[in-house]
């Protein structure tokens, strides 16, 4: 029996959602409407009377203040236009679920066999449109036609009886349950075209690879034994291309790298990740001695590093890109739940305590033809942040730190970077909480989610460029639900010790996660029928292979399982018994009894072949700006606070919760009036003590137009600025670098690959220099490196872009400082030196140059008066501190002075420089390691002793006087503005976000 | 002398309980306990051992048919496996008994769709009024300055004349659409905190310091007992001052204001319940 409930607001009651979808369609679509309503639909299939069906619409679904509901009859009246979005078949539909069990709990009785509840929503619309633009409206901007289907009604089809029946999209496309051989003697061009159809992203010797290890007597032999022949099967073929793709073995920062310099040196680097990742980690670990925080880098899902005597921190940033390039709500959001198992997976298990977003879009007004298959900036900027805000509210975890990066070359693929953190014990049971290991004879456990085909080759469509034939299937829609009731029950199985090891499935799905663990104990042997499934029909590689969403995979004890099982079922929460851990040497994979792969845990994890590859660095020669310094400085510090990279954010930032867990201290925005970027964020993760966790980052694409190295030192330089700025203490501090990149290897569609790995080189000698420098060891990170787009002869690559997260202490949070001014009669002081370098900086951008001189970052320099400032701070020398960053001087003393509500004036001369022969140089170079500090008069002469040898100099003071007043390098006044005209400009680009 | 004992559910998506419980220990409470659904399905966990019972904020099953509204139905409609008893018929037990009971947030739109809040006339299971999606049609996190209504019979706002607390939310708008329950609970002081202008001190419909469009600015009510509150702000979320967003420019005590509701709770409880 299928019955349609809909349920939509009484007459006179404010429809906020249907108004909000109306503004849009003016504001983006630029069509004629002038209403929209928004009707709820559940459509239930199973066994219910149209009574229960009437009592259930009545009691379950619908508000008795606000609502009314029908069964079976539209409830829609009046309008000019109907549209009706539903998900289609296999989509995960929350809402859907959530009312299944709620109908059930009220009936007291399962709804039966293949019973379902599917949701869609009905938007009703008056305006003088025609069904062109309303199919505009379903397909530009309220369906998207990979995860939804939509119909359209005209008022005079409705008239006529034209009604919407009710659909069940329940999946139907059966896989056959079967296990397909296939023969691998074929020849090379053949190989090729297997690895294409199956989405294999294998190239020739890879797939060579494979079919000489399918040679090896021994092999045969071993295979013989439980039933296998020498034709490989398609769940052996997909677990070896998950496990050797880009995105699971970073190939390219694996590779060995012969490298040419600009004037022809050669170098030969055995791996980017060995020689500078890793060797940054064991030279500061080296340098550090006893002091040595780190507790487990590169070895688990996300880094660990000492908090304090009893607790542990742990970070991972993770990217969605691709996904969230198609489907951006449901990319984000799985990006974000997503990353949110990394912490939880490592260890023994983290209770996550902070997310981060770093953003990288197109402009939202881009307003050229957009290219096939991509959806309009301003389209995914909304999905993205929606995503990101159901992910991380609805978890209850706070969204604490972010940005978002414009540039025309992020239209071909947005980046997405979601991070979190955690707390661990360091202690659980007696071992230390960041230990984990599965032991042969531990039972496999999958938990949380069941699988579907969702998500099918996520690991190796993200492992190549955006293309026609992307498979729709690596989208999915994360339930962030399902997965806060698998957390809440998986700290309370470590507490009390259920299980040995702990990993999330994600990327490959079980084919990694047990493949993974098998590595710990040597081996596994996994039933893949026991995994309980959304629906029938998936065929066994696609169970191993799915990235269904919400699942961890345990390795439990077997005098345990009795306990772990009791209590999952008590918190309603699915747990399931696959199989076990063994020490057979073999990742031995059956079904209904028969051996569908049997694979050398060696060659599987160990057996992927290592690329080689070139890169040849020319530095690029771009044009050096031939303007005067503009006379109305005050128009163009305007100018520059309204562009979209330095604009406020705050709209976004507040619709995500970053108080939840009320251990917040530093918040995102800040100051008199709660509107003032802050530099980082401090949060205090233990309710009763006072010690707090410091994060920040830093980011800055542009500068890798003139070299890359300088963008990946100034992102770290950045990350830690931000870090000091709220009183960070250097040390503990960790570090996380995440690589996007565009394809760097040199090939037909991509002539440039040369290039673009020189690029890729440069940045990580930088990070490697800077880092050592500031001690910052690496803890974690992650590489995604085909991020382009290629359709046709449009080909759209992103700028490389290094986004650098860190996480550290501050030992007592009351020591925290943010940036805004304090009081009038405070002293204005800028520390660091600013240099003629304008080059790729948002001022040089906005007058149409690139220019040359890139801001440089010297690390040796920096890092020792960094380490008076965080004496200063720990003193409680400073009242406001502030990050010179893009837009300059100008920018960071115009922010300062508007976060306080007070004015500034300041003697620029005064500023300490090199080399600077303008005014408007000195306004916005961006020469790193600066910062605009103020500081109440009575603490004059300890604060500059404290900076003693530092490049510091006092250029002016708070002011009542609500404006910004500044004086140039001849000792005029170059500037004269209204805190409030600035603020207004830094305000408005983005208020409607 | 005997102890006070509160009750702080979680599971479901309740995501503020760690926090709410910090709140009752410094407010004095003897014993806080995380009580999870389950344990109270389970018959492991009963309301009758507490005084206090605490619905932190959070996502109730992703407030997927609307905010708290299937956590509701499972109120109404579950039973305790090992008893029978009706959850529901618990919780009345509890509400005769005198106790209390503190909604935050998403425990507030919980007490209002199981009908606990406003109760007139003591009628604890119909739904007069609700909670529905804020005027701007988003989520918002921001602070809020809240009047305390003096006349109010409610124990948790005792000695209380304004409060400033943060408001995290996307379906926060007090709605009615009955005159007579909007008098009632106006005459019975049933309307504790309504959000103000920070300049005017007076109730405001104004944008965004009325953050959701909330009817008659009302952002917590109790029953006419004075012993159910129900708020949308977070007492819980400023407990000490390094909440406040202008703590590093404000002079400010170390405890947060928010923790007077609890330590009322907990006072009220030792002097009438033990």
């Amino acid at each position: 029996m299928v019955h349609r409930i809909e349920v939509g607001f009484h007459g006179g009651v404010r429809d906020s959602h249907g108004e909000k979808i109306c503004r849009r369609i003016s504001e983006h679509l630029g069509l004629p409407v002038k209403r929209v309503e928004t009707i709820e639909v559940y459509t239930v299939e199973g066994d219910l009377t149209f009574q229960e069906a009437q009592e259930a619409a009545r009691l379950l679904f619908t508000d008795p203040v606000t609502q009314r509901f029908s069964v079976n009859e539209p409830l829609a009246d009046g309008f000019d236009w109907l549209l009706e979005v539903g998900f289609l078949p296999g989509v995960t539909d929350n809402v859907g679920k959530t009312a299944k069990e709620t109908l059930e709990t009220y009936l007291g009785r399962p709804l039966g066999e293949g019973a379902g509840v599917y949701t869609s929503k009905q938007y009703l619309i008056w305006g003088d449109l025609l069904r062109e633009d309303v199919e505009r409206i379903a397909k530009d901007l309220l369906a998207n036609t990979l995860i939804q289907r939509f119909e359209i009604r005209s008022k005079d089809q409705w008239v006529m009886g034209e009604r919407i029946q009710p659909k069940v999209p329940k999946v139907t496309q059966v896989s056959p349950e079967m296990v397909e051989e296939i023969d691998l003697e074929i020849p090379d061009h053949a190989l090729m075209a297997l690895s294409q159809k199956r989405v294999l992203v294998l190239d020739l010797e890879e797939m060579k690879a494979i079919q000489n290890y399918l040679r090896d007597p021994d092999v045969l032999q071993r295979r013989a034994n439980v039933g296998l022949g020498k034709k490989i099967t398609d769940v052996e073929i997909e677990a070896i291309a998950q496990t050797w793709s880009e995105h699971c073995k970073h190939k390219i920062f694996n590779a060995v790298i012969e490298y040419t310099d600009e004037n022809g040196n050669r170098e030969t680097i055995r791996g980017l990740f060995d020689t500078f990742v890793k060797a940054t980690t064991r030279e500061v670990r080296k340098r550090l001695g006893e002091r040595d925080w780190c507790l487990s880098v590169f070895s688990d899902n996300a880094g660990v590093i000492r908090f304090n005597d009893h607790w542990s921190l742990v970070f991972k940033v993770e990217t969605h890109n691709t996904p969230s390039a198609l489907e951006p709500y449901g990319g984000a959001l799985t990006g974000i739940v997503g990353v949110n198992r990394d912490p939880f997976g490592t260890g023994k298990g983290a209770k996550l305590i902070f997310n981060t977003d770093v953003f990288c879009f197109a402009p939202p007004d881009y307003s050229k033809p957009l290219p096939p298959r991509l959806l309009h900036p301003r389209r995914i900027f909304q999905g993205v942040r929606e995503g990101v805000e159901h992910g991380g509210n609805k978890s209850g975890i706070p969204t604490v730190n972010g940005s978002i990066v414009f540039d025309e070359r992020y239209l071909g693929k947005p980046l997405v970077y979601c991070g979190t953190g955690g707390i661990l014990p360091a202690e659980i049971r007696g071992e230390p909480g960041h230990f984990k290991r599965a032991r042969a004879g531990d039972l496999i456990v999958m938990t949380g989610g069941r699988i579907g085909k969702d998500g099918i080759h996520g690991a190796t469509f993200s492992s190549e460029e955006l293309h026609e034939g992307s498979p729709a299937t690596a989208v999915q829609i994360g339930d962030p639900i399902t997965q806060k009731k698998m957390t809440d029950f998986l700290l309370l199985a470590r507490d009390q010790g259920l299980y040995n090891a702990i990993t999330d499935n994600g990327a490959g799905g079980l084919s990694s996660s047990v493949g993974e663990m098998a590595k710990d104990s040597g081996g596994c042997e996994l039933h893949l029928e026991r995994a309980p499934l959304k629906y029938q029909g998936l065929a066994p590689w696609e169970i191993l292979l799915s990235e269904a969403q919400e699942r961890m995979t345990l390795a439990v004890p077997p005098e345990k399982i009795d306990l772990f099982m009791a209590l999952a079922r008590k918190m309603g929460v699915e747990a399931t018994v696959l199989g076990e851990f063994t020490d057979s040497g073999y990742f031995h994979v059956l079904y209904r009894g028969r051996t569908v792969a049997y694979l050398d845990m060696e060659f599987l994890h160990e057996g992927v072949p290592r690329m080689h590859l070139e890169a040849r660095w020319k530095p690029p020669r771009h044009q050096d700006p031939d303007f005067p310094c503009p006379e109305d400085l005050g128009s163009v510090l305007k100018e520059l606070l309204g562009r979209l990279n330095i604009c406020s954010k705050e709209s976004v930032v507040r619709q995500y919760d970053h108080e939840v867990q009320a251990g917040s201290v530093v918040k995102p925005m800040t100051g008199a009036f709660n509107d003032g970027p802050s530099d980082a964020a401090v949060l205090r993760p233990l309710l009763d003590s006072m010690e707090g966790v410091v994060v920040a980052h830093g980011i800055c694409p542009r500068y890798g137009d003139i070299d890359t190295h300088a963008m990946a030192g100034c992102a770290v330089d950045e990350a830690l600025r931000n870090f000091l700025c709220v009183g960070g203490s250097l040390e503990g501090i960790g570090g996380l670098d995440n690589f996007c990149w565009p394809d760097p290897v040199q090939s037909e569609k991509t002539p440039d690959g040369h290039y673009k790995l020189a690029q890729l080189v440069r940045a990580n000698k930088a990070l490697y220099e800077v880092c050592v420098t500031y001690r910052i060891p690496l803890i974690s990170g992650k590489d995604s490196m085909k991020n382009d787009y290629k359709v046709g002869d449009i080909k759209i690559s992103i700028p490389p872009t290094l986004l650098f997260s860190v996480v550290g202490r501050i030992p007592d949070v009351r020591e925290a400082v943010t940036m805004d001014a304090k009081r009038p009669g405070d002293l204005v002081y800028v520390l660091g030196v600013t240099r003629a370098e304008l080059g790729a900086s948002e001022y040089l951008a906005s007058r149409g140059f690139v220019g040359n001189s890139v801001p440089r970052v010297r690390a040796e320099e920096f890092i020792g008066y960094y380490r008076l400032l965080e004496k200063a701070m720990r003193l409680g020398l400073v009242a406001s501190c502030h990050d010179c960053s893009d837009g300059g001087l100008g920018v960071a003393l115009a922010e300062t002075a508007f976060a306080g509500g007070l004015g500034i004036e300041a003697r620029l001369d005064r500023a300490i420089m090199e080399d600077i022969s303008r005014d408007d140089y000195l306004l916005f170079s961006e020469s790193q390691g600066r910062f605009v500090i103020t500081v109440a008069p009575e603490n004059r002469s300890a604060f500059e002793r404290t900076l003693e040898g530092a490049p510091l100099a006092l250029v002016g003071q708070v002011i009542a006087e609500p404006e910004l007043r500044l004086w140039g390098m001849d000792g005029s006044l170059i500037l004269r503005e209204k805190i409030d005209e600035l603020r207004e400009a830094w305000k408005r680009p983005l208020a409607g976000f | 002398m005997g102890r006070v004992r509160v009750m702080v559910l979680w599971g479901n998506g309740i995501n503020c309980e760690m926090e709410t419980a910090h709140a009752f220990k410094l407010g004095g409470a003897d014993e806080v306990d995380l009580v999870h659904f389950w344990e109270l399905i389970y018959g492991e966990k009963s309301l009758d051992h507490y005084h206090i019972l605490a619905l932190p904020g959070g996502f109730l099953d992703g407030d997927d048919l609307g905010a708290a509204k299937a956590a509701a139905n499972r109120f109404r409609y579950a039973r305790v496996l090992t008893t029978g008893e009706r959850l529901r018929d618990q919780l009345d037990r509890f509400i005769r008994d005198g106790k209390l009971v503190l909604g935050i947030c998403n425990g507030f739109q919980l007490m209002v769709k199981l009908g606990l809040l406003p109760a007139l006339n003591g009628d604890y299971d119909t739904q007069t009024v609700t909670l529905t999606f804020n005027d701007s049609g988003r989520f918002e996190d921001r602070w809020v300055y809240l009047h305390v209504n003096q006349e109010s019979p409610c124990v948790f706002t005792r000695g209380l004349e304004r409060l400033y607390l943060p408001v995290r939310h996307g379906e926060g708008k007090f709605f009615c659409t009955d005159e007579r329950v909007l008098r009632g609970m106006f005459e019975g002081g049933q309307v504790v905190v309504r959000y103000i202008h920070p300049e005017s001190g007076r109730p405001t419909m104004e944008y965004p310091w009325n953050p959701n469009g909330s009817l008659e600015a009302i952002a917590g009510i109790c029953d006419p007992t004075g012993r159910l509150m129900g708020l949308m702000p977070h007492p819980e979320a400023y407990h000490h001052r390094t909440n406040h967003p202008r703590w590093t420019r404000e002079s400010l005590p170390e405890e947060g204001e928010g923790v007077i509701i609890f330590r009322n709770a907990v006072n009220f409880a030792k002097e009438n319940l033990l």
